[in-house]
């Protein structure tokens, strides 16, 4: 079991341990997985009724293929919690927030100053992701993204 | 010319503020070299041989005047009072350190510039064709697109750590001036039959130790789903490009293990996802930045003539103009070219005369091309002599665009900490081989292009003539290559045979283009020579 250090949620974490997907796409009553990079992660989409926590695995810090898969569950409408783990580094912080992390369990705690800072640090996005903030086209033509 | 918003301002001024933060961390060492590597790299901050290298991003290559005096006084200020202009229409300063590092960044910022995602896994710099908006054969100003393209991909959060860079290129003319094959996502702009502007999608094309010419994906998108399809393609590429060797990490390998057909089949199932998430800006949105690239106010009825007396001149009319589509004007190219010089540098000083010119005669506007020269893209004929006199002064009218003096090398062993043996002496050797510029008129438009290790930086794939940096027991050795191009009818050129000494692949070039005077029929090229008669000549002559 992980648990989170940094968590933007209403409700506590999700205490559960989270089990490998092989596992629980195989059939379990398990509320909480974990994705490893090569994984896909569609295979969770029939059952995110029963998801209340996705952990995704990030053992190397480069390897950016988590960021595709907690794009997906958002997008597919996943709203429990999703949590990075690994090699999770403040850098990588609003990246992984815009792509839906609501959640953080890095091997080495973050400092809470760079986490503060770090959250601050991009005024505005390009793009539209699940994340609900408005792209900045969609600020410069008053329109919804 | 594109303009900043209070938008994009703030993204660069955040972005500085962010790698000062960075640095600061770096310097008092609570972020280690290993972390600080890569944030570094999406900064454009390399770690080279001697010092840090700093790559500051051109967007498709187009700046102002500004912008190019900028250029020079950090030329001037924090390196050795040059900069090196690349393949992929970037500065590179050689002499960086790193404590400068986000003084410079904030200077950038001044004049709307940024190194933003200049190296590292990311959606590198969007390249395009350095005649956009005055070629005489273009469907439209492509800038636009790679505009839109520039914002989408600025930070984008799903792709920061891709399996390796990634590279797009956008064109809109049937002649491919920007290797637009030759990119990981290559776009170019077509028209349908009911006149409206589409973009044509290539992908997994690259050079590097695997070079691939990028097959089409897609016939047709259209600009309301341009975002939405480039975004599609590269989730699949995130997700399914391999890392578990950095050398197959590239889309092409993605592309050509699965196949064109399959790699298209997921895209497309994504792309029908991705239309449902309202990704793309509305038309407004290419509109609001299509209007920073209307027309400047060109004068009408100019006369195309040209006074022609002065006989170097002309021929430097000749060889550095490119057909405008407005009468009276023309685009030229101000070669980076000398005889034995470094291909792609200026000294501080040349490059502000480029800024005056471009000022003062080409609507204060300048583009970098891949071949590492510098364009003024709308310049009045009549203006031509003024023009070339100044730069002739400067060191800066050598009549040489397309010919074998024109060349491109990349830093090589001189520089790089990746290199096998060095390209620029290479490069300088033959530039003064064949510097007069009568003899490499006679030979035509000649492509060589010189890399000083397998990643190919310097396109030795797409050269018409390629050299290659190889180690061989510790000394360096050059191979040849022939029948590259990484234009519209793109190849990729093949070895010869054995590799040579220093002196050897100089004498090797003169040896091939002898052979090409001697078999060539009116009207060929070297490359179209080469293509008639094949490797075998070549290599006899080269090889007894
Ligand atoms: S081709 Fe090799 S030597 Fe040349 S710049 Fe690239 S990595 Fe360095």
């Amino acid at each position: 079991m992980t648990t989170p250090q940094i968590l933007y949620r209403d409700e506590p974490a999700v205490t559960d341990t989270a089990i490998p997907l092989a596992e629980f796409t195989a059939g379990t009553n398990s509320a909480a997985v974990r994705i490893e990079p090569g994984e896909d992660v569609r295979a969770l989409l029939p059952l995110l009724d029963q998801l209340r926590l996705v952990e995704v695995n990030f053992p190397s810090f480069g390897d950016g293929r988590g960021f595709s898969s907690a794009q997906i569950l958002r997008e597919a409408g996943y709203k429990g919690e999703l949590r990075a783990v690994g090699d999770v580094l403040v850098d990588q912080f609003v990246f992984l927030r815009r792509c839906g992390f609501d959640s953080f369990a890095p091997n080495r705690p973050l400092d809470p100053d760079d986490v503060k800072a770090a959250e601050g640090f991009f005024p505005e996005f390009y793009q539209k992701t699940s994340d609900g903030v408005a792209a900045i086209w969609a600020k410069r033509h008053q329109v919804a993204s | 010319m594109y303009q900043y918003d209070q938008y994009d301002q703030a993204m660069v001024d955040a972005r500085v503020a962010e790698f000062r933060d960075q640095v600061r961390r770096r310097l008092d060492g609570s972020l280690p070299e290993e972390e600080f590597r890569h944030l570094r790299l999406k900064n454009g901050l390399y770690l080279q041989l001697h010092a840090y290298m700093l790559r500051v991003a051109i967007p498709y290559g187009t700046l102002n005047s500004k912008q190019m005096h900028m250029l020079a006084h950090i030329a001037r200020k924090y390196d050795k009072g040059y900069g090196h202009f690349t393949t992929r229409q970037n500065i590179q300063y050689n002499w960086i350190k790193l404590e400068d590092a986000p003084d410079i960044l904030a200077e950038l910022a001044t004049v709307e510039m940024h190194a933003i995602q200049t190296s590292g896994n990311c959606i590198r710099n969007i390249s395009s064709d350095q005649f956009a908006g005055a070629a005489a054969d273009e469907i439209a100003d492509p800038r636009p697109w790679a505009e839109l393209l520039r914002q989408w991909s600025t930070f984008h959060p799903e792709f920061q750590l891709l399996p390796r860079k990634f590279k797009i290129a956008v064109i809109a003319s049937p002649s491919d001036r920007a290797a637009m094959r030759l990119h990981d996502i290559g776009i170019e702009l077509v028209k349908n039959d009911a006149g409206v502007l589409g973009a044509k999608f290539f992908a997994g094309g690259g050079m590097g130790r695997t070079p691939m010419i990028a097959p089409m994906i897609r016939e047709w998108v259209p600009a309301e789903e341009l975002i939405s399809y480039a975004e599609a393609c590269l989730r699949v590429y995130n997700r399914h490009g391999r890392r578990d060797n950095k050398y197959k990490a590239r889309i092409k390998i993605l592309v050509h293990e699965i196949g064109a057909d399959e790699y298209r089949r997921q895209v497309e199932e994504e792309f029908a996802h991705m239309k449902t998430l309202g990704l793309d800006p509305p038309a407004a949105e290419l509109e609001r930045i299509s209007a920073f690239f209307r027309d400047p106010p060109f004068e009408q009825g100019l006369s195309d003539d040209i006074d022609r007396s002065d006989p170097d001149f002309a021929v430097w009319v000749d060889q550095n103009t490119h057909p405008h589509r407005v009468p009276g004007y023309t685009s030229l190219t101000i070669s980076l070219k000398p005889a034995g010089g470094i291909p792609g540098d200026a000294t501080a000083e040349q490059i502000d005369l480029m800024a005056e010119l471009a000022r003062d005669y080409a609507f204060d506007e300048l583009r970098v091309t891949h071949a590492q020269n510098i364009v003024l893209a709308h310049v009045r004929k009549a203006d031509l002599y003024a023009i070339w006199q100044k730069l002739d002064d400067a060191g800066l009218a050598t009549a040489n665009l397309d010919l074998i003096g024109d060349m491109i090398a990349c830093p090589g062993l001189d520089y790089c900490s990746l290199a096998n043996a060095r390209s620029i002496p290479v490069a300088q050797k033959i530039s003064e081989r064949f510097a007069d510029t009568g003899r490499q008129r006679e030979l035509g438009e000649l492509k060589l292009k010189i890399s000083g290790c397998i990643n190919a930086c310097g396109h030795h794939h797409a050269g018409h003539i390629g050299i290659l940096g190889v180690d061989k027991k510790g000394l360096e050795n050059y191979q040849l290559l022939l029948g590259g191009s990484g234009a519209e009818d793109v190849s990729l050129a093949r070895i010869v045979g054995p590799g040579f000494d220093e002196d050897g692949i100089v004498n090797a070039v003169e040896t091939v283009t002898n052979v090409y005077l001697g078999a060539r029929e009116p009207g060929e090229r070297f490359v179209d020579t080469y293509r008639r008669i094949g490797m075998q000549p070549f290599k006899e002559a080269l090889y007894g």
